[in-house]
């Protein structure tokens, strides 16, 4: 009996233990809401506790493809000098160094594919591959994506698809293998090479009504998303020096003005989407575009030096 | 020696038990919710969004949408849940779609005039079965995009 009351104890505490594992996740805790009054009967309370402390919130970055989809949507041309060349790769040797550099060389390799650049692009993705193997991740490119990419060399669509499934193979493993920290600096460095590039990309003699310019100032959107992402892994020393950097970046982004109007949503059933319509009014002096180029172009540069 | 076999095997079992439920969300991601964007023609962005939920847990995801191109959001939850709700809220916090209102769709397709910084408020309804265990699964959130026409 003494015996059976030991092992059952075991259990329970192994069931407890995992359901304690289970049930936490990536995602920063939300603070208690206290806005919306719930009433609930004294048996659920501490449900309702473990739901609030589960809930949890999710910071979405532009992507390396989305932000060179962006770049490319502005109407800019291609030119290889911005990018990272892959010779840099075996320099990398940091777990910071190589997490940074997977997403810069991620955004090249997204850059170079929506352009047509065919043997870029395989150089990239064995650059990004370098580094996610470097990072202990696991299949995340695997040399069948690489013959695969080759095969279909010409078909930017399936291109854009590898691209995305190897990114997605990287930062998954990163969140299911409780990296936090490097997968939010995956998503800086791919994000940091997309505002470095489109800043590059930009010439001064066509600075007003420049499409890519609006793209540019469009990112002081993601700059408190890019904060709450790394406020994740604050305590991290390689997490808290970007923050620093980043805080840099905000403090140029908050000299932009973005006014916008209420967003009304309008369906169009012909197409089966709802438009957001809104104007938007924003302001950008040379000099704060000039200040904003800066201080990216220092960032990128500490990333892959 | 006995308890410290116990917590050693619970430690095992647990983290073999956590990695294997978070390795099968991943799957379900790319097995259930990938091929929602794909079929028709928008590209994923590649970053991933998902989590383990529990009937009534509640999540947000805040992302900028850009003016030049469509999106697509696909929010999928295992089987064993119950309806998974999803609304879009802008930063004056006006509720723009609710799938409630479509049935409980699992895409929503749109466009934006000028970018935006939305916040998407995704819950996991409830059963209504007092004294059951909640449900508890995984539910991922996806974007695809493609260039506007």
């Amino acid at each position: 009996m003494n015996r059976k009351y030991r092992i059952n104890s075991g259990i329970l505490f192994v069931f407890i233990l995992a359901l304690g594992l289970l049930t936490s996740c990536k995602g920063g805790k939300k603070a208690p809401d206290v806005d919306k009054p719930v009433t609930f009967t004294q048996d659920n309370a501490a449900i309702l506790q473990d739901i609030k402390q589960a809930e949890r919130i999710f910071n979405a970055l532009p992507s390396p493809l989305e932000s060179a989809m962006l770049i490319k949507s502005a109407g800019a041309k291609f030119d290889e000098s911005v990018l990272n060349p892959v010779s840099n790769m075996n320099r990398y040797v940091t777990s910071k160094a190589m997490a940074l550099n997977l997403g810069v060389y991620t955004c090249d390799l997204s850059f170079a594919s929506l352009y047509e650049q065919t043997q870029l692009l395989i150089d990239y993705m064995n650059a990004a591959k370098k580094m996610a193997d470097g990072l202990g991740i696991l299949d995340a490119i695997a040399q069948e994506d690489i013959n695969n990419l080759e095969e279909n060399i010409n078909n930017t669509e399936v291109i854009m698809d590898i691209v995305s499934q190897t990114f997605m193979n990287s930062n998954s493993y990163l969140e299911d293998n409780n990296q936090p920290a490097t997968a939010a600096m995956v998503l800086v460095g791919g994000w940091i090479e997309g505002l470095y590039i489109s800043t590059q990309l930009v010439d001064m003699k066509d600075f007003n009504g420049n499409k890519l310019v609006s793209k540019i100032i469009d990112q002081k959107l993601s700059i408190d998303i890019l904060l709450s992402l790394l406020e994740r892994s604050k305590g991290n020393p390689a997490v808290d020096e970007l923050m620093v950097e980043v805080g840099k970046l905000k403090a140029v982004f908050d000299k932009i003005k973005i006014d916008a109007s209420p967003v009304r949503p309008e369906y169009d059933p012909a197409t089966n989407t709802t438009i957001l319509k809104s104007q938007v009014k924003t302001d950008m002096t040379p000099e704060t575009f000039k200040e904003l180029t800066a201080i990216t172009a220092q960032i990128r540069n500490s990333f892959v030096k | 020696m006995r308890l410290l076999k116990t917590i050693i095997f619970a430690a095992f079992l647990a983290f073999t038990f956590s990695s294997h439920s978070l390795a099968q969300c991943k799957a379900f991601a790319k097995k259930e919710c990938l091929p929602e964007l794909q079929k028709s023609g928008f590209t994923h962005d590649g970053n991933y969004h998902a989590a383990v939920l529990i009937e009534g847990e509640e999540a947000e995801l805040y992302k900028t949408f850009y003016s030049d191109m469509e999106y697509r959001v696909a929010i999928v939850g295992e089987a064993r849940l119950p309806a998974i709700e999803f609304r879009i809220i802008d930063t004056n916090k006006n509720v723009l779609y609710s799938n409630k209102d479509k049935d409980y769709a699992k895409t929503w397709d749109f466009k934006l005039e000028a970018s935006q910084q939305l916040k998407l408020v995704i819950k996991v309804s409830s059963f209504n079965q007092p004294g059951d265990t909640p449900a508890s699964g995984c539910v991922a959130i996806m974007f695809g995009f493609k260039m506007k026409k």
